[in-house]
């Protein structure tokens, strides 16, 4: 029996007036998983926070976080699960430090284990030495590691970050996924985190929900859910050989899962099924041409977003 | 074998009770962990507002020039009463019988305005500049979605900025009614009668309550506005109409209507004063002044329009105080219900409000 989901949408919808901003969204989320939300601007991402997080109510569906339900007791789920917002505000007038404590003063925690809580917390987030500097004064890549910091502030089983790398130098892109992934790790906190930027998600994350206009249109780990959405062309074998000719080209074309061979600029692509490496390379040296290079291509996130939007005006039109 | 039986059903139904306590306990136990760690929250969020004001270079700058222009309209009160005291002896013993202690707070000698001037100008003004970025400025500087993702009611936002302003406002004018006492008792050597300070505490009440409605409009107009520049203009223009133009556009439009020559009987002519006054008094500003007036001034015996046959019979003294509050008990009724429906409103839309990082 599988352990019961932190996280639970079931047909999930909400309507601002015509416009449909999250269309019968179901997902349900482990403990300790990493879980991406990929999609462009606007597909809904920041709705469908709101609503786990009570602060936006669902117009059908049912939502649970950590068995609770956040309509009802929107309270109970904010003592459990911390919410990092896209762009996270401190009051300038404080200090880091002190915009940690006013975090924890709100969360019912006492003063002198607030302060020794922050002080862990800064450090792990590396920020120290700006502990006593104003808040007004730090970078947008600070901001957003105080913002992790004080996200953890309450010791939350679940963290939703909205969109944490958005406007953050690559270095600081690196550290703060690095942090991210030990908090999962070490210390088996559940994370969610919605981003637009791919490779980000890519690096990091157990499994990936492609959302695009409010639907979840395809959900696993990258190599699932290029599966999912190219179903006729989920692996390219890339081939290089000498001599590539016609008839060779139709017996590749003939083995069992194999769709089309295209030509590139040194050798083919061979969009198939299946992964068919073996028959291939088999095929050619029967065929008596020198193989010199097979290797099958991976789908980045990157591609199959880009394949994906590409191919979806064709798609519509059937 | 039947003892035992019974002994271990007795056991149970004991075992089930003492948990059933235990968890009770527990329970409360919770609860009241509960509830304390939401006061301490809010206590927190009450006092970081307070300190956010008390530092606030705007707070500093209109606090002080309050007390300046206090200071400085008590001064020349003082200067007044005391050179009319110091004219003769008898003048001692009538200022006794004169509420001559009130009159430090409406006497001028025509260079500053009096207290009371001040306060009911820039009393306002202090209510909206506490006020007018209540609510957007957390929404514009991105904290009030982290404030929101915390585990606290939603309403503890809007409640407690407006309970740590009113708490400055009354440690502000509580303790500048008080200084006045202190330095009318040092000064003019006449101690206020027990009904006097009555007077004056009630009178400062209500400068909280008019603070108050315009605090509530401020913070009405951060909830609506997106930009704390438009909600304070806006605040600043509701304000300049009601203290300035509201009055002059009923005179305009009471003029022809009082004199016109269609009133034929003095039914009709109180009848149409009446309507005029009804007029003025939905100016907040106005039913302060009245009620300040009739509070500071015992001699005000009406507030109304009074025809020659109604004073005939009147003794011209000043009212007693219970009197004085039966007079203005509708105009503090309003201010109050102004004050409580513009917070209403505030309240109602920010809870309906989206919390979205970026409007």
């Amino acid at each position: 029996m599988a352990a019961p989901a932190v996280i639970e949408l079931d047909n999930l919808c909400k309507t601002y007036g015509d416009h449909r901003a999250v269309d019968h969204l179901s997902l349900s989320i482990q403990k300790r998983e990493i879980f991406g939300l990929l999609g462009p601007n606007g597909a809904g991402k920041t709705t469908t926070i709101l609503m786990m997080l009570g602060l936006t109510e669902p117009t059908s569906g049912s939502v649970r976080v950590c068995g609770i339900d956040p309509v009802r007791n929107p309270i109970e789920v904010k003592r459990k699960v911390g919410y990092l917002p896209d762009d996270v505000g401190f009051y300038h007038h404080m200090t880091g430090l002190e915009n940690l404590l006013y975090t924890a003063a709100l969360n019912g925690i006492p003063r002198a284990e607030a302060e020794k809580r922050a002080w862990e917390l800064l450090e792990k987030v590396n920020l120290t030495d700006a502990a006593r500097k104003k808040a007004g004064t730090y970078s947008r890549g600070m901001r957003q590691r105080l913002g992790l910091a004080d996200v953890l502030m309450k010791r939350p089983e679940v963290i939703i970050l909205d969109e944490p790398t958005l406007g953050i130098d690559p270095e600081g892109v690196r550290e703060l996924l690095r942090l991210i992934r030990d908090l999962s790790r070490h210390e088996g906190i559940t994370v969610l985190l919605s981003s637009h930027q791919l490779h980000h998600v890519q690096q990091i994350c157990d499994r990936v929900g492609l959302f695009v206009g409010g639907r979840l249109l395809a959900e696993g780990n990258i190599e699932r859910l290029a599966q999912q959405l190219f179903l006729q062309d989920a692996y390219v074998i890339h081939v290089v050989a000498s001599p590539l000719d016609a008839s060779l080209r139709s017996k590749i074309e003939a083995i069992p899962g194999v769709n089309k061979v295209e030509q590139t600029e040194n050798g083919w692509d061979v969009y198939c099924q299946t992964d068919v490496s073996a028959a291939i390379s088999q095929t050619i040296i029967e065929a008596g041409s020198s193989l010199f290079h097979l290797s099958r291509r991976d789908f980045g996130l990157d591609e199959i977003y880009h394949r994906y939007f590409e191919g979806r005006d064709v798609r519509e039109g059937e | 074998m039947r003892a035992s039986n019974e002994g271990r059903w007795a056991n149970d139904v004991f075992s089930y009770v003492k948990r059933w306590s235990e968890r009770l306990k527990a329970g409360a136990l919770d609860e009241k962990k509960r509830a304390r760690g939401a006061n301490s929250a809010f206590s927190a969020m009450v006092k970081k507002e307070l300190a956010d004001y008390l530092t606030s270079w705007r707070m500093i700058i209109l606090i002080a020039l309050i007390l300046l222009t206090c200071f400085g309209s008590l001064y020349t009160a003082m200067t007044t009463i005391r050179d009319a005291l110091d004219s003769s002896e008898e003048a001692k013993e009538i200022a006794k019988g004169a509420y001559l202690f009130l009159k430090l707070f409406t006497v001028s000698d025509g260079t500053l305005p009096s207290f009371l001037t001040f306060v009911s100008f820039l009393g306002p003004l202090l209510g909206i500049a506490l006020g007018f970025d209540a609510i957007n400025s957390e929404r514009n500087r991105g904290t009030l979605s982290r404030l929101m993702a915390q585990p606290i009611p939603r309403d503890y936002v809007i409640n407690g900025k407006f309970v740590a302003a009113l708490l400055l406002n009354a440690v502000l004018f509580f303790s500048l009614g008080l200084l006045v006492t202190a330095l009318g008792i040092l000064i003019l050597g006449i101690p206020p009668t027990f009904e006097e300070f009555a007077r004056m505490v009630c009178f400062l009440l209500l400068c909280l309550v008019y603070i108050a409605f315009w605090l509530n409009l401020g913070i009405l107009f951060s909830v609506v506005f997106r930009q704390a520049a438009t909600s304070a203009l806006s605040s600043m223009a509701v304000w300049l109409f009601f203290n300035l133009f509201y009055s002059m556009i009923v005179e305009v439009f009471a003029k022809p209507f009082l004199q016109s020559d269609a009133i034929t009987s003095v039914e009709q002519a109180v009848g149409r004063q009446e309507l005029v006054l009804g007029l003025m008094r939905l100016s907040p500003s106005y039913l302060f002044n009245e009620s300040t007036t009739a509070l500071l001034s015992p001699d005000v015996r009406t507030l109304g329009i009074v025809t020659v046959e109604q004073t005939a019979g009147a003794v011209a003294a000043p009212l007693p105080f219970s009197q004085s509050l039966l007079l203005i008990w509708p105009q503090a009724t309003a201010l109050i219900a102004a004050t409580l429906i513009c917070f209403a409103i505030a309240y109602w839309l920010f809870m309906r409000q989206e919390i979205r990082a970026s409007g």
